[in-house]
């Protein structure tokens, strides 16, 4: 490791770079009569890494396309560092990607894969090798250059995709979708060592995924997209706590749907009032959108609630509780208080004392489809 | 079940999965099946190859019609004209081809059904209508556009030495084969994504063609290659028609003069197409094994 970082076309040249801002400034993108890119507007800031989370079809993979300059978008612009790139092509836009299929050259062994890039750009042999070798022990192949793609995991051969995107010092990173193929461990693994590496080179980076728990696990910031538009761009933190839309609210993390009556700004909701959060849908019968340790459950023998089940899992334990007309909500609440809440305890749930989010009582159409296919 | 089985292994020229040990007289139907096929083929060839080789005035064996070869009045051009033929004839339909198939697929894939119709079109037309029209269009346009460069053009297709004119025939009749062979290397990689790495690490479309297309459609390159090869070597129709003297029309030539010697370089250039499908299994496979080391 120290003779690595002593060389100065080492990784370490990477490391000094600033990340470099992007900017997504309305960009359009219709496909016949599909619009996957409706004005999307997007301020991705230097060394960043973003995640670009929304359901199949929102857009998501057409915006990435278009920064890598795969797309073309319809209008709008790419600026990169403050520069317009919309009309670069792909090849002269100095960004490393690594894409959902498996994607190594099959005829190059790993360290030839790794060292495509600097092929291309004419680099002198000893330095290609030096460069290959460097980035393969970044991600910890550094004994499987002389093998072949096919020789390899499908989770090895992501990694050797990672170390040939950032071989050439790319000035952006982009990422879609590379884990989706993998298995559920080894996807959990790699996503931490994305992060690792990112952080370690504060390359700016984009990283479009459709699964929730991955895009919040690792982003600095998170897009959420429906329909080629944003809903929300925040924190990991801040899209959980407090999402901007009900889209958001019910894509990212558990979600409870629980009828309630929305009448003169208040939320009548479980025999309590609560006031509403964020935008408020016409009065009437709504649907309140609640998070499991958003609910306060507690054994009560008068209580119409039903314990379903008990989930325990560590510090805290999750109960399905079926309330008197039917229907079912999650509750999360610290393990040390959920010793009464077995199956068929008699319970009432109460929302805990804060401002309630509200959405039509009609499902939106995208979760809809979303439950359908089982995602 | 067993019949058609073996059968099926036997048409594909590698077969992908060891024909299975299967049920008791299976392995006697198997052997009746490549007994009957053996038969078929290899009693004329034997019977061609021993028509060359037996010495009639003292008996026994002679390779002296094959030693005649070399000599003969009119082979050596005709056989090198045939392999130069063959050669632009790859190297053309690959020209052609290869980019043609890798855009319908990566660029216009709506355009595939087109573009297959319109290289079956060969196949669905008998050579001889293709001859005979572009027979005609040869009588004709010479006089046609007489005192200008283009009838020059038409004198220089028609150059006895080397008739570029079967070169363009030839495109057109290889291209079913070339159009499958490269269509479904095309298909078995994900073509798309392995561009589009290239691209994103920065290479240009002639090198993303160069170090990344051909490299993974090698096989089926060599494949379409060899097809083409083929063909041209063995072409007698289009030749014979317009009157081009090529290693086929020479052996038909011959063949009342010298009907051992004809029947000899007959056998011979099976031998020769067997050699370069060898040639060209050998080269896929050297890849296997390097991939495997």
């Amino acid at each position: 490791m120290t003779a690595v970082s002593a060389r100065s076309s080492g990784p370490a040249d990477l490391r000094e770079r600033p990340g470099v801002p992007i900017r997504l400034d309305g960009l359009t993108r219709r496909y016949g009569s599909v619009v996957a890119l409706d004005g999307l507007d997007l301020d991705i800031s230097g060394g960043e890494l973003i995640a670009l989370l929304g359901p199949s079809g929102c857009g998501k993979t057409t915006a990435l396309r278009a920064i890598a300059g795969f797309d073309r978008p319809d209008g709008g612009r790419v600026l990169l560092d403050g520069r317009d790139i919309t009309d670069v092509p792909a090849n002269k836009r100095d960004m490393g990607m690594v894409f959902q299929a498996y994607s190594l050259f099959p005829n190059l062994t790993v360290a030839e894969n790794v060292a495509f890039g600097l092929r291309v750009r004419r680099r002198a042999k000893s330095e290609r090798a030096g460069r290959a070798g460097e980035l393969l022990e970044l991600v910890g192949l550094a004994d499987r250059g002389d093998r072949y793609p096919h020789q390899l995991s499908g989770g090895q051969q992501q990694r050797v995709a990672l170390a040939r995107a950032l071989a050439v010092a790319p000035q952006v990173l982009l990422l879609d979708e590379p884990l989706s193929a993998l298995d559920a461990q080894v996807r959990v693994q790699l996503r931490e060592e994305i992060r690792r590496i990112q952080l370690e080179l504060g390359i700016t980076t984009v990283f479009v995924t459709h699964d929730q728990a991955e895009a919040l696990s690792v982003a600095d910031r998170v897009g959420v997209l429906r329909a080629g538009r944003l809903e929300q761009v925040a924190s990991p933190d801040e899209l959980y706590e407090r999402p901007a839309t009900a889209f958001v609210a019910e894509f990212v993390g558990t979600m409870n749907r629980v009828p309630a009556i929305l009448a003169g700004g208040e939320v009548q909701l479980l025999g309590t009032r609560r006031p509403v959060a964020g935008a408020a849908p016409p009065e009437g019968v709504v649907v309140a959108l609640v998070r499991p340790e958003g609910l306060i459950v507690t054994a009560d023998p008068a209580g119409s609630g039903r314990v379903v089940t008990r989930t325990f899992s560590g510090a805290s334990t999750r109960v399905l509780v079926a309330l008197a007309d039917g229907v079912e909500v999650r509750v999360d609440l610290p393990s040390a208080v959920s010793g009464e809440l077995t199956p068929g305890a008699a319970v009432t749930v109460r929302p805990a004392e804060r401002p309630v989010l509200v959405a039509p009582p009609e499902p939106l159409p995208e979760m809809a489809e979303e439950a359908r296919a089982g995602a | 079940m067993t019949l058609t089985e073996g059968l099926t292994s036997m048409g594909t020229a590698a077969p992908e999965t060891p024909v299975r040990a299967g049920r008791r007289g299976a392995g006697a139907w198997r052997f009746v099946v490549l007994g009957v096929l053996g038969v078929y083929f290899l009693v004329p060839i034997g019977a061609s190859v021993w028509y060359t080789i037996r010495d009639r005035r003292n008996g026994g064996v002679t390779l002296g019609t094959y030693a005649e070869i070399p000599g003969a009045a009119g082979f050596a051009d005709a056989f090198t004209r045939s392999l130069v033929l063959a050669g632009l004839t790859v190297v053309l339909v690959l020209v052609l081809m290869v980019p043609t198939v890798v855009l319908v697929n990566l660029r216009l894939p709506r355009l595939r059904t087109t573009v297959e119709l319109l290289t079956l079109m060969p196949l669905v037309l008998p050579p001889i209508a293709l001859v005979v029209g572009v027979r005609s269009v040869l009588s004709w346009a010479p006089d046609y556009f007489l005192n200008t460069p283009l009838a020059e053009a038409f004198f220089a297709l028609q150059e006895p030495a080397l008739p570029w004119i079967l070169v363009f025939v030839y495109v057109v009749l290889a291209l079913p084969f070339v159009y499958r062979a490269l269509d479904a290397g095309v298909r078995g990689a994900d073509l798309r994504t392995l561009t589009e790495a290239a691209r994103n690490l920065g290479a240009s479309w002639p090198r993303v063609i160069v170090s990344v297309v051909l490299p993974v459609l090698r096989t089926s390159v060599l494949n379409a290659a060899f097809l083409t090869l083929a063909l041209v070597l063995g072409e007698f129709t289009v030749a014979a028609i317009l009157g081009f003297e090529t290693f086929p029309t020479w052996i038909v030539r011959i063949s009342g003069s010298e009907p051992r010697l004809s029947v000899a370089v007959s056998v011979l250039s099976l031998l020769i197409t067997w050699m370069l499908l060898l040639l060209i299994s050998a080269l896929d496979r050297r890849r296997g094994t390097k991939e495997n080391s």
